[in-house]
């Protein structure tokens, strides 16, 4: 239909039902013609079109799934690829789906609700984002296999634990035995996902839609989830669609992937094929949207004075004590135990780790939000307990957090958000100053897309709901810079945010570093941002600070091993 | 028409609707010079989420008609002196121009043989005034909530008729009267109790939420004891102790109403509490009291203003029960709930419970409605339809 379209390698009209071959270019209607000659393929999709409320999400799209193959749906947030997922199994509500998707020559969209829910969780099934709340809490894990195969396969009771407890065994869980009479909640985030896993493939489906399986997970996990998801579909040649937004995993794991924007399919083609040569400029964007450097590191001064020291820093969190005992005193969960680390200006130390490994209290720690124990020094001074004499030490430290979507208040304008520090240390600022103060600010952060001022004194009476996730990040930037900080504490700031937002706003961040000289404390699981963005680097696990290094070294060379693992899973 | 709004001011800048960020704009030098001129003039306001409520409040008709209706009733009530009033309000009598409304004349003014107050359903002063040059300017309902009419023609509680429109009570008095004023009082006593236990329950909760740990542990703990307190028995020993009047029931049903309320001003303080921008606004230095009232009670307002209408019918039917039991307002306080006694004793007088049933009933609806319509327009799920 539109340029861009026909620019793609294999990807069909919208409208789709039979491509006129005069209007293709001859390679095009080769490819095709290749698909297409095969044995009919397990899954296809025509014209598939979704709306909600008028509003169109899938605006016509063509895809085919073969028997046994693994591929991958690709895209950014709002591209429409969970939707298109989960309108294969009608599972979307309140939505017009049109078109057809044709499994085993039947069209799923306008079959019974009956005969399709013979398909679900037989032919075709989901494995979920999120294990947690996938999974019933009020049933252990087993209950919810056996669910499934009594009543898919009709087994009796007895049989049917067994083949749970053996589903278990095979998804790798240690002790299945046990685990198989454990609640959600008593299991790991991996294990979690694991009997989510067994559960999907109780009944050996022919086609298995996988939503973002590892987002929710750790990076060392992502790796063995996949390998498991990949080893089974081997034995049982079942095919797999993936959805995601990870080009690794994509990398590692599709024969085919399918690139999704704003509703429509705009490249697919071979793995291989689409990232040694991506034809559509979206798909190229996505690919090169690795965050980079920019421009070459500047080795950091060896004489540079430190803005922020830590020495044997360590932060305990109260957790009850079981029975009496837990009347009169707490225990102690300790979060961060002995950390050592000094700040330069104008540097970043990046601090890398799991979930759990503590990071992110240190953050809170390093800003104050937090009591800690150990020698903390911030420009010098100390953080005390009157909030008074803090306020000198807050104009110096500042924080960027990772949640653009909870870090704004929702009920301020940007004027009071931004301009909220200023009435803080600045509070004999004239109204009109102040207002400039912001707006210069907004355009700091690049929030003034190059139009005219005007244009962006409009945003100073806009709402948080109005932005975009970059745009959002970008005005928690602008709230924390507009005092004039010398350090920054950065909370995983893009880790939700797509792939090439993330790449604009790491790059924001970077030239900020290098007009103002800031120092970053830089909190992150993704070890590509801390390859763009660090200097120094700190790996934490457990509370512990592991390793520790110039970035070049220790990113090179990595001496612990969980370094390595962390790194390893990563690449 | 909502989504209308919504949609043109995303238009601006484009990018906000695609998603995308725009690419690094033009060198820093190149940027200031374009903000020399200073910020343009009060750049126009978008909606703000509390404007963006209203309008979705709007758009459910039955609650926006319901909010209409009961001001309208309530704006009426409030004027009931010059709707249901036994004295007139404009007199002119021999030449001269009397204020019965706001001053009170002794009958001899009137021609009268007594030097007591006038009672303008006297027919003998009706005549007075209705002779050659005289006249009066009488309310439409010529009855006051607590006037007995001396001149009725027929026995109490009187039927509908032409001289009260909804009949009287068993004493006497007008039931359109009794029904206006007494609308009055019910509104006004739930405003105040709705006011007071929101503003306690807005309070506690706050400081338990905010604080949180001992604070929000000693607190709870003392909400369970005061909640375990049997409330109506204490209700009926005080109006035992002391003279029954509204400001003591007031002041005792303020006392055990905050409570749910404070519940949930507490969970969304605790909530709201450990989210980012309270982060961010600590690690500012913002203090304690600006955090409360800038960046937390605003977010954490919407359980309060969903159950106002709520809470306002709660009490409406708090004191029309109370009164009902002969607990409530003392003697001569026009109520509904007397009047609901009444027509419980006088079961054939059947004008007294049904009109009394019918002001309750449209009152709690319009009640209901309205707080149906902003529950859906604070409901956050249906924001984007």
């Amino acid at each position: 239909m539109t340029p861009t379209l026909v620019a793609s390698r294999t990807a069909l009209p919208p409208e789709g039902a039979v491509p006129p071959k005069g209007g293709l270019s001859a390679e095009l209607t080769h490819t095709l013609a290749a698909s297409r000659t095969g044995p009919t393929p397990l899954l296809d999709v025509r014209g598939l079109r979704i709306s909600f409320a008028g509003q169109e999400v899938v605006r016509g799209i063509d895809f085919f799934i073969a028997a046994g193959e693994k591929v991958a749906l690709v895209g950014e947030s709002g591209s429409g690829k969970t939707v298109t997922a989960l309108s294969l199994l009608r599972l979307v509500q309140n939505a017009d789906v049109g078109g057809q998707a044709v499994f085993q020559g039947r069209d799923l969209l306008s079959m019974s609700e009956q005969a399709l829910r013979g398909l679900r969780g037989q032919a075709i099934s989901m494995i979920f984002q999120e294990p947690m709340t996938a999974l019933n809490p009020l049933f252990t894990v087993g209950e919810q296999i056996r669910e499934v195969l009594e009543l898919k396969q009709g087994l009796a009771p007895v049989q049917s634990s067994q083949v749970a407890i053996k589903l278990l065994a095979d998804t790798g869980i240690s002790e299945p035995q046990r685990r198989v009479n454990a609640y959600p909640h008593q299991l790991s985030g991996g294990q979690r996902q694991r009997a989510m896993i067994a559960m999907a493939l109780a009944c050996q489906p022919q086609l298995l839609l996988a939503d973002e399986p590892t987002t929710a997970l750790d990076v060392t996990l992502r790796g063995q989830i996949l390998d498991l998801l990949a080893s089974f579909q081997a034995q049982n040649g079942m095919a797999v669609l993936m959805i995601t937004h990870d080009l690794n995993l994509v990398r590692r794991f599709a024969d085919r992937v399918i690139v999704m924007e704003n509703g429509l399919i705009v490249e697919q083609g071979a793995t291989a094929d689409v990232f040694a040569r991506p034809q559509h400029p979206y798909t190229r964007r996505l690919i090169d949207s690795k965050p980079a450097r920019d421009g070459a590191e500047q080795l950091p001064p060896a004489g540079a004075p430190a803005l922020m020291t830590a020495q044997g820093l360590r932060v305990v969190y109260p957790i009850p004590l079981p029975g009496f005992k837990g009347w009169f005193r707490h225990g102690e969960f300790v979060a961060v135990q002995g950390a050592d680390f000094s700040l330069p200006a104008g540097q970043t130390v990046g601090v890398m780790g799991e979930s759990g490994s503590g990071k992110s209290t240190l953050a809170l720690a390093v800003l104050g939000l937090l009591p800690c124990s150990g020698n903390l020094q911030v420009t010098g001074q100390t953080w005390g307990i009157s909030a008074a004499s803090n306020r000198a030490m807050r104009r110096e430290v500042q924080a960027v957090f990772q949640d653009p979507f909870s870090s704004l208040s929702p009920r301020l304008s940007v004027e009071e958000i931004v301009g909220e520090g200023l009435s803080v240390h600045e509070p004999g600022l004239s109204r009109h100053a102040r207002r400039q103060r912001v707006v210069q600010a907004l355009a700091d952060v690049g929030m003034d897309d190059g139009a005219s001022a005007a244009r962006l004194a409009e945003l100073l009476q806009r709402y948080p709901h109005e932005f975009s996730g970059g745009q959002r990040q970008r005005l928690a930037i602008a709230r924390a810079l507009i005092i004039n900080p010398r350090v920054l504490v950065l909370d995983e700031p893009t880790s939700a945010l797509d792939v090439t937002i993330q790449k604009q706003v790491l790059l924001l961040l970077q030239r900020l570093q290098r007009e103002r000289g800031l120092s970053y404390l830089l909190i992150t699981h993704d070890v590509d941002v801390i390859r763009a963005m660090a200097h120094y680097v700190l790996v934490m696990k457990e509370g512990h600070i592991v390793e520790s290094g110039a970035a070049a070294q220790l990113l090179a060379a990595p001496q612990h091993e969980y370094t390595c693992a962390l790194l390893a899973a990563a690449s | 028409m909502f989504g209308s709004i919504r949609v043109s001011s995303l238009t601006n800048p484009p990018e906000a609707a695609s998603g995308r960020l725009p690419p690094e704009g033009a060198p820093p030098a190149a940027r200031q010079s374009r903000f020399r001129g200073g910020p343009a003039s009060t750049p126009p306001k978008s909606p703000s989420p509390g404007r963006r409520a209203w309008l979705r409040f709007k758009r459910n008709r039955l609650g926006y008609w319901s909010l209409l209706a009961f001001v309208t009733l309530v704006l009426l009530s409030l004027m009931a002196e010059v709707i249901s009033n036994d004295r007139p309000l404009l007199v002119r009598y021999q030449g001269t121009t009397y204020f019965p409304i706001v001053k009170d004349y002794s009958e001899k003014t009137f021609g009268g043989d007594f030097d007591t107050a006038t009672d303008y359903l006297d027919p003998f002063i009706r005549e007075r005034l209705s002779q050659a040059g005289n006249w009066a300017l009488f309310a439409p309902n010529p009855y006051g909530s607590k006037t007995l009419n001396y001149f009725a023609k027929e026995p109490n509680p009187s039927a509908p008729g032409r001289d009260n429109w909804l009949g009287t009570d068993d004493r006497g008095r007008d039931l359109l009267a009794q029904l206006i004023y007494g609308f009055r009082v019910s509104v006004l006593f739930a405003l105040a109790l709705t006011f007071t236990g929101t503003l306690l329950g807005v309070i506690t909760g706050a400081i338990q939420g905010f604080f949180g740990g001992k604070t929000d542990l000693a607190f709870q703990r003392f909400i369970e004891i005061w909640g375990s307190m049997p409330e109506l028995y204490l209700l009926i020993i005080f109006s035992a102790v002391f003279a029954p009047s509204l400001a003591l029931l007031l002041i005792l049903l303020s006392l055990f109403g905050w409570m749910g309320l404070s519940d949930y001003v507490r969970a969304e303080f605790l909530r709201n509490r450990q989210l980012d921008y309270v982060r961010a606004a600590r690690a500012l230095g913002v203090s304690n009291w600006q955090i409360i009232t800038r960046h937390l009670l605003p977010n954490s307002m919407t359980p309060v203003v969903t159950f106002l209408p709520f809470r306002m019918s709660g009490a409406i039917l708090a004191l029309t029960s109370l009164d009902f039991l002969g607990l409530g307002v003392p003697p001569g306080t026009p109520s509904l709930g007397e009047l609901l006694s009444q027509g419980k004793n006088n079961i054939d007088a059947w004008w007294i419970s049904l009109a009394t049933f019918c002001v309750l009933v449209l009152t709690l609806l319009l009640l209901t409605f309205m707080g149906d319509a902003l529950r859906d327009a604070l409901d956050p799920r249906k924001a984007e339809k």
